[in-house]
């Protein structure tokens, strides 16, 4: 069953739902919300690379980094003008503001850029990496490089910067981070956006790979989940962990049940998970 | 004591069950097709009451249980079963996998319930759609009609929807007046505590989850009946799970008035605004909750002002709100 070439797709995939799943993780471990527009997020970043391949000539993996930086302005503006208010907020009160605001979100996509599919033409062709056993399609191990080192990039905020510090101890404490004098409206506000820039950069990654439309946002949401609840909510390396695990499990059971029950056996997984330990590989041993 | 607090409950359901009489009787077509919808929309808001409201888990797996119910019932209806015995059987049925699943997801809290019920809902549509032999798969089943002219089945499909609608407000009633009720109170407002002082929280999460699901299934079951086509993305919609659960945050979590309120006032939006518009449909109701959810999520007991005050005065929503 794990041959080669199934190991080695399901890593490729994993490295790229590690990124999506990256801010995901941040932004449920610091300001303790569900963000259901995360997956809009991706698709925003798909379509802007998409158009910028189309009428700029900008190739995605180029355009990745400026795809991020627009939707962390658009985070920013979405965290000031609606998540801030239901921070501390109970479950239902969040979870309903971020699905209304996704709803309405995926509703004005599909008014500008229609439900029809989209895909990015690369203009020069990668070629094909054949090794023993295993063929690699460049372009995905490009795509799987690009978004590993965008989370390494996450990785490397939180852990030897300054602000991600703060971001961490943010997460670890919030009511004892503002007695050290952080302001923490600023920081939930900077890790919402964040994670909406690691979310367009990955769906600008994404768009190489995989055909774009408005109605493909809940698969990567869901995606998101799954990837969270393996790696434990929070932290990069488990959200890379649960990523990776994702991809092999997807890649696998697509090899022996089929793609149709992909989605299927991931979210069985998921509810096994949430069954057994919720809090994932690296997280904390609790439901709450 | 306050006269409202000792009829009104009753005499408002007599009044509701007199008005779906009049409706059926008297109304056209569209007024009767209206009226099951706000009896579906009211069956699900208060089969979401017993175990969102009351016991404060928010739970988004009333589209399962409404899809399970939805596919038991067109299936035993197509293997020709009478509607009361297919509506009887479904919420049996979903009742008992939903105690079931309880076990595996009510230790679960706050997010992670939340999520788990999602996914439920996911595996289930995933399963409809795949079961191809049972279900119909992503075909749909399709559901033989039931006998009489159109506007006499319209009148039974209401009947039915209504009886589902008033067996909820029962249900609520009775549960929140017994024992049951008590516990899921406490639970909702500290489940450590309510278990130090001695509540069995296990079986009575259990219970309400079950009670929950069985009229959100029989609502499924007569809706399929109902529609006469049903598919997964139909009945396993997201927005079946939603829907119920703004229209308890714009009523309030009473005990069985403010579903059935917010179902009124959500139905009402729905027939004037949304219904008329072709484009921006979903994107208008997604910004409906949103701004629902910052400005007023207290419902309408949380309004300022002479008819949030005269609201809370009638003593129909309780001192705790949802939010």
């Amino acid at each position: 069953m794990f041959s080669a070439q199934i190991v080695a797709n399901g890593l490729i995939l994993g490295c790229l739902y590690a990124s999506i799943a990256a801010g995901f993780s941040l932004v449920w471990g610091v300001l303790n919300i569900i963000n259901l527009l995360h997956g809009s997020f991706i698709v925003l970043g798909a379509y802007l690379a998409f158009y910028a391949q189309r009428e700029l000539g900008i190739d995605p993996f180029a355009f990745a980094p400026l795809a991020g930086v627009a939707l962390f302005g658009l985070g920013l503006i979405v965290q000031k003008l609606a998540i801030n208010r239901v921070l501390g907020r109970p479950v239902l009160l969040t979870l309903t503001l971020t699905f209304g605001l996704n709803l309405a979100f995926g509703d004005a996509m599909i008014e500008a850029f229609s439900a029809d599919y989209r895909k990015v033409n690369l203009t020069h062709d990668f070629g094909l990496l054949t090794l023993p056993g295993v063929v690699l399609p460049l372009d995905r191990v490009a795509v799987a490089a690009e978004s590993l080192a965008i989370t390494a990039l996450l990785w490397l905020l939180l852990r030897f910067t300054k602000l991600g510090r703060t971001i961490v101890a943010v997460r670890m404490d919030g009511e004892a981070a503002s007695l050290m004098g952080v302001k923490t409206a600023g920081v939930f506000a900077l890790a919402f956006a964040i994670a909406a820039f690691t979310a367009g950069a990955s769906g600008a990654l994404l768009a190489v790979i995989f055909p774009i439309s408005p109605l493909m946002a809940a698969g990567y949401l869901g995606k998101s989940f799954v990837v969270c609840i393996l790696g434990g909510l929070g932290s990069v390396p488990g959200a890379i962990a649960g990523g990776l695990m994702l991809g092999l499990v997807e890649s696998a059971s697509s090899a022996v049940f089929g793609p149709a029950y992909t989605t299927t056996v991931s979210f069985v997984l998921l509810l096994l998970l949430l069954y057994v330990r919720p809090g994932g590989m690296f997280g904390r041993k609790s439901f709450a | 004591m306050n006269k409202s607090k000792v009829l009104g409950p009753w005499a408002l359901i007599v009044a509701l069950v007199l008005v779906a009489v009049g409706i059926a009787v008297d109304g056209g077509p569209y007024w009767i097709r209206l009226a099951t919808t706000f009896a579906m929309y009211g069956a699900l808001a208060l089969s979401w009451n017993i175990i969102g409201g009351m016991a404060g888990y928010p739970s988004f797996a009333s589209a399962a249980f409404f899809g399970l119910g939805a596919y038991t019932g067109g299936i035993l209806i197509t293997h020709g079963w009478p509607l009361a015995a297919a509506v009887l059987g479904a919420a049996v049925l979903t009742g008992a996998v939903a105690a079931l699943l309880g076990l595996l997801v009510l230790h679960l809290r706050g997010h992670y319930f939340a999520i788990a019920s999602l996914m439920i809902t996911e595996a289930f549509r995933e399963i409809a759609n795949n079961a191809g032999d049972l279900t119909g798969g992503g075909m749909g089943l399709t559901l033989p009609m039931a006998a009489g002219d159109a506007l006499s089945q319209a009148r039974l499909f209401l009947f039915a929807m209504a009886l589902c609608c008033v067996g909820a407000a029962v249900a609520c009633v009775l549960i929140s007046r017994a024992r049951l009720g008590v516990a899921l109170r406490c639970i909702a407002q500290n489940e450590a505590a309510a278990l130090t002082i001695g509540i069995d929280v296990r079986r009575a999460k259990n219970l309400a989850f079950a009670y929950s699901s069985c009229f959100a299934g029989a609502a499924g079951a007569v809706y399929a009946a109902w529609v006469g086509y049903i598919d997964p993305n139909d009945v396993f919609d997201i927005m079946l799970a939603v829907k119920p659960l703004v229209m308890v945050l714009l009523g309030g979590a009473a005990v069985w008035v403010g579903p059935l309120v917010g179902a009124l006032v959500f139905i009402a939006f729905e027939e004037l605004v949304w219904r008329n518009m072709l484009h921006f449909h979903s994107g208008l109701l997604g910004l409906f909750i949103a701004l629902l959810v910052i400005y007023f999520p207290g419902g309408l007991a949380g309004l300022s002002g002479w008819f949030g005050a005269r609201w809370r005065r009638l003593g129909l929503t309780s001192s705790r709100s949802v939010a």
